[in-house]
């Protein structure tokens, strides 16, 4: 296995790489924003944990998405 | 007894996800045979062809397994040919795909009843006989070229269609035959998921008309379900990545987007051009981002399901190739084999995850499509603001009131 030499890093395939790492920091942090605060409200409100667990796969899909996108660019500019 | 019956069960699953494993120990020789095949078109041209270093590639393997083909793959040097369907401009041609390929899975040439023809990248184009065994591409004549060939994902297409009818019409059977009584067998599995469409994703979000829109949506999603399930079954006619091809996505999010306008009324439209109550100098910008909204949430829903389903098959090929990557072609053996208890460690939890995942897109397909039609035939409500309207709704019409 070759190591990733600083010129390999800079070139297209790097940037790529790094671009969907950030965007997967981005969707880390907004699903779990999602989740704890899910979490939060159904200890605050058990009885409604089934609305809330509905909004929140919903949400997380929303912001995967988002991630996604990042994912299918960067795959685009490793594969060209 | 319970416990061992799971147990049992458990090993079985086990052993299913060892079989990937087991068939792709041949993969390096045989990506070095496909590298060479690759290039065997070109070799004429080139004069020595063939130099392809043997060192392992992940990045080759895993597009190579992702991507749509002419043959199915079983294992080692086995293929499982299917029909090539061509509409060339002199007419069609139907010849099987084991033409393309000689006994040693290298690409040969084929002659028509048109034209010559060989696989270049997967891909079947037109070629010119330059003499003595020389062939090159002509990418003028292969343009014209459209291909209706059975490939392997349109195998999983008529599968996934099979299995569809097969168990919903023996479930719909099972209800005329004996209504009003238990659901039995199949009828127990489908039932709460029908149920479950309909009060979780249709009528809280397209409201007292969701009537209309239930047999798309639990099309969608029984489709959607079953060919993700198939997607995780590692031998064949399961393991294609076939939710995970641009184009099926594609076509699920074009039939969304049209009954979204075929059904689209005028407060919809009222609310993409002039949202009521924003004063106008927002509107020059909104108005532009609603319009580009109208065409980006379908294409947003087919890359979802795309993007999840690929990276689940990237994942695991990933995690199949760490073994070839640490064992370097066969020079260190005893490091693929001890990765490789790793490997299986991993993929066994991922597949679990894909589980989970399988449900989940085709619910949030569903829900989405659900949301988007909703937004369409969503009527004026009075003067207040919309997230009361859209509190109101279930309300309403839903037989589950929130606020109870």
């Amino acid at each position: 296995m070759d190591s990733i030499t600083l010129l390999e890093a800079t070139t297209g395939q790097g940037i790529a790489a790094l671009g969907a790492g950030v965007a997967a920091l981005g969707a880390g942090v907004g699903i779990g924003r999602i989740g704890g605060s899910a979490l939060e409200s159904i200890a605050r409100q058990p009885e409604a944990a089934g609305d809330i667990r509905a909004n929140m796969i919903l949400t997380a899909a929303l912001v995967e998405g988002a991630a996604f996108f990042a994912m299918v660019v960067g795959l685009l500019v490793v594969l060209n | 007894m319970r416990s061992n019956a799971i147990f049992a069960r458990l090993a079985l699953f086990i052993s299913t996800l060892l079989i990937p494993a087991l068939t792709f120990a041949y993969e390096p020789e045989e990506k070095e045979h496909k590298a060479n095949a690759d290039t065997a078109v070109h070799r004429g041209e080139m004069g020595n062809g063939g130099e392809e270093s043997a060192k392992f590639n992940p990045g080759e393997m895993i597009m190579d397994h992702i991507a749509d083909e002419h043959g199915w793959h079983l294992w080692g040097h086995t293929t499982v040919p299917l029909p090539v369907i061509l509409k060339t401009d002199k007419g069609f041609e139907f010849f099987s795909s084991g033409n393309l390929v000689d006994e040693h899975h290298n690409p040969q040439v084929y002659q028509g009843t048109h034209y010559a023809y060989a696989l270049e990248h997967g891909h079947i184009k037109i070629v010119t006989d330059l003499g003595g065994g020389q062939f090159e591409v002509n990418e003028e004549a292969s343009k014209h070229v459209l291909d209706f060939s059975i490939t392997k994902n349109v195998v999983t297409l008529f599968v996934v269609v099979l299995i569809l009818c097969l168990v919903m019409f023996s479930v719909a059977k099972a209800y005329k035959r004996n209504p009003g009584q238990a659901p039995r067998g199949l009828q127990s599995f489908i039932e709460p998921l029908v149920i479950f469409v309909r009060d979780d994703v249709a009528r809280p979000s397209i409201g007292h008309k969701y009537e209309k829109f239930m047999p798309y949506l639990l099309t969608v999603f029984f489709f959607i379900l079953i060919a993700n399930l198939l997607g995780l079954v590692p031998i064949m006619p399961g393991g294609a990545n076939f939710t995970g091809n641009i184009a099926v996505p594609l076509v699920l999010a074009t039939i969304t987007f049209v009954i979204t306008l075929i059904n689209s009324n005028g407060h919809y439209w009222r609310h993409i051009f002039a949202m009521p109550g924003v004063p106008v100098g927002v509107l020059v910008i909104l108005t532009p981002i609603e319009i580009l909204g109208v065409f980006l949430r379908p294409f947003v829903l087919m890359i979802r399901l795309f993007a999840n389903i690929s990276a689940g098959h990237i994942i695991a090929l990933a995690f199949y190739s760490l073994i070839f990557t640490f064992a370097k072609g066969g020079e260190s053996p005893v490091a693929g084999y001890g990765v490789s208890i790793v490997t299986v460690l991993f993929t066994v939890f991922m597949m679990f995850m894909e589980l989970l995942v399988a449900f989940l897109q085709a619910y949030v397909f569903t829900l989405l499509s659900a949301i988007y039609f909703g937004s369409a035939v969503e009527e004026h409500h009075g003067d207040h603001d919309h997230a009361e309207d859209f509190d109101g709704k279930p309300n309403q019409h839903g037989p589950a009131t929130i606020n109870a």
